[in-house]
């Protein structure tokens, strides 16, 4: 039985003891980077290396329609991780059926499908996953996912010419490739 | 003080019942428990107010209620303690003044802030933590400040944790007894997660209204007004996306869209039910009164049940069951375990003596502090990073008593550590 203030109700002094914890959101993404395994295609750049909630990863695809290009993805996480999905933009302009304009990222496991069991790695492989099969039936960018159902030709043509900097479609796209 | 008042809480005070405890006395020694009760209520919304309006009518009389919001009209329909003129006070003034002014002898202590700006020796000072929350950032902050305040030789350092909750016609009450049985964060996965909508149906064929609104708040914002913050309390803001919404719901003909529909979706507003407050509230406030005087087993109690649901969703139905502690768990499942050490050891003589630990026998360890990553062994731009931390002396690092997280693939849980310098 708890007989905790059947005791004396004395005020508690536990002087200096404001030294602030590691926070859960923190815990989950430190052991989430130490079980990350990124390939020979990806890299993570942390601007700043006490802050492990932001950093950027980098995509090289070395195959498929993209290969050659460098796409770079915000991470940011916030204290309410594993709850709350990590939030991931693209922060290029480019040509991707499941990317729009402003680098939101159409992928399951970022909205509707995420689960607290899920972790940094799985969104990563995702992510991986959308450069080497982009999926047509799942558009961000209508146009971009016409061109790939009706024509794969035009579409790796159009990828090409957007990941050097072409103009089309009104839009700049930028320059991805090395 | 006149008892009559109380007569029908002495009947369960002054006598056994058939659950009572065996050791358990009845008189006084239970009423002064529940007298001298500091009991803090976090939240003086929906649940807040009948939780307030509970403890004062069971009898506790000394209550703290902390709430950083101010009342809005819509509150007014199932906040009672709340009336028209009190639009735009704040919710734990008014809250306090009101049950005080009815409730003889009671009183209530209200902070309008964030229960972040309150340390350590503040929460010290209560028997019991209430909660009527409706944020998990929230109950997860204050569960890792109780569980991390728990000193084994102090008992008066262990604060039961009543959490309370609903959304619509669903709620739950649970106990947590901080480091002893399962806590928020072991029960993190409890919470059902934000129903979402794939982004692309958003973008390219909506079905419903809410979809217009969404893609106004997601992708029209973004596009059109990226450098303003949305802010979903400002009625500018609510009309912008209201006008959006509606232009791209007639494009799709889709109706249905309205001003309160879509404040109602971009504050994820889920209609809150004046009945499952109660309920909820109502199981909380018992289950607060048992903690207190012991009259009778309580939710909670370990290895026994601690998690009360209740659905009124199809009739209604209620199951309770104990959720188990998790060993992983990065807030109760391994507690900081102070550890002397010499200032002047640099990091790698810190990491080294960690793998020579018999009880840690670390192979690959990663640590940080709440402000600084220590060292990192992945990803390897990371550990490139944190690398030059190595050859750093502990005291350029860390302060003395700081908390240091260690990680290490080759086991399920993390390490902590209380950093204590040997003078």
């Amino acid at each position: 039985m708890m007989k905790i203030w059947s005791m004396q109700q004395a005020e508690t002094a536990a002087a200096g003891q404001k030294k602030k914890k590691v926070t859960a959101a923190q815990l989950r993404v430190q052991k989430d980077l130490s079980e990350l395994s990124l390939g020979s295609t990806m890299r993570t750049h942390f601007p700043n290396p006490d802050d492990i909630l932001n950093f950027t990863l980098t995509i090289e695809p070395d195959e498929g329609f993209y290969k050659g290009g460098t796409f770079n993805f915000n991470f940011s996480i916030n204290q309410n991780f594993p709850h709350d999905p990590p939030k991931v933009k693209c922060t290029q302009k480019i040509y991707h059926p499941n990317i729009d304009m402003e680098g939101n990222v159409c992928l399951n496991i970022l909205r509707e499908d995420w689960k607290p069991v899920l972790n940094l790695n799985a969104v990563i492989v995702g992510l991986q996953f959308l450069f080497l099969e982009p999926n047509a039936s799942d558009p961000l960018n209508k146009e971009a996912a016409e061109v790939l159902k009706s024509n794969r030709e035009t579409f790796k043509r159009n990828v090409r010419t957007s990941m050097a900097g072409g103009h089309f479609l009104g839009e700049n796209f930028h320059r991805v490739l090395k | 003080m006149a008892r009559a008042r109380w007569a029908y809480l002495d009947r369960v005070l002054n006598r056994t019942g058939p659950f009572t405890d065996p050791d358990w006395v009845p008189g006084e020694a239970p009423l002064e428990s529940l007298l001298r009760a500091k009991i803090l209520v976090i939240g003086a919304g929906g649940l807040g107010c009948e939780i307030l309006k509970n403890l004062a009518l069971s009898g506790f009389t000394d209550i703290h209620v902390i709430d950083m919001d101010t009342i809005d009209v819509s509150n007014l329909n199932r906040q009672f303690l709340f009336r028209q003129a009190d639009v735009g006070k704040p919710k734990a003034e008014v809250a306090a003044r009101f049950v005080e002014k009815r409730v003889r002898g009671v009183r209530i202590t209200p902070h309008c802030c964030k229960i972040q700006d309150m340390d350590e020796d503040y929460y010290m000072k209560f028997s019991m933590v209430i909660c009527g929350l409706d944020s998990i950032e929230a109950r997860r902050w204050i569960n890792a400040t109780l569980v991390g305040m728990v000193d084994a030789d102090d008992p008066d350092s262990l604060k039961p944790l009543v959490d309370g909750g609903t959304e619509g016609f669903k709620g739950q009450a649970r106990v947590v007894l901080p480091t002893m049985t399962s806590c928020i964060e072991c029960q993190l996965d409890m919470h059902a997660p934000r129903a979402a909508v794939p982004l692309c149906t958003l973008a390219t064929i909506p079905r419903q209204p809410q979809h217009c609104i969404e893609w106004a708040q997601i992708i029209a914002w973004e596009e059109e007004r990226k450098d303003d913050v949305l802010d979903t309390d400002d009625p500018e803001h609510v009309s912008w996306l209201y006008s959006k919404a509606l232009e791209r719901a007639n494009e799709f003909n889709i109706p249905g869209v309205t001003y309160s529909m879509t404040q109602g979706v971009v504050k994820n507003i889920i209609p809150a039910i004046a009945s499952t407050n109660a309920i909820i509230a109502a199981s909380c406030c018992n289950e607060a009164f048992k903690i207190c005087t012991s009259s009778n087993p309580f939710l909670g109690t370990p290895e026994s049940t601690n998690y009360m649901m209740f659905s009124g969703d199809d009739s209604i139905y209620t199951y309770t069951f104990e959720h188990l502690k998790k060993d992983d768990c990065p807030v109760c499942g391994n507690l900081a375990r102070p550890l002397e050490v010499n200032p002047e050891i640099t990091l790698r003589e810190f990491i080294e003596s960690l793998a020579e630990r018999p009880e840690a026998q670390l192979k690959k360890p990663t640590l940080r502090s709440e402000a600084k990553s220590l060292y990192y062994q992945s990803p390897p731009q990371l550990e490139e990073q944190t690398r030059p931390n190595l050859d750093k002396k502990l005291s350029e690092l860390v302060s003395n008593g700081e908390e240091v997280a260690v990680s290490d693939p080759a086991f399920q849980i993390d390490f902590k550590f209380k950093l204590v310098f040997k003078s």
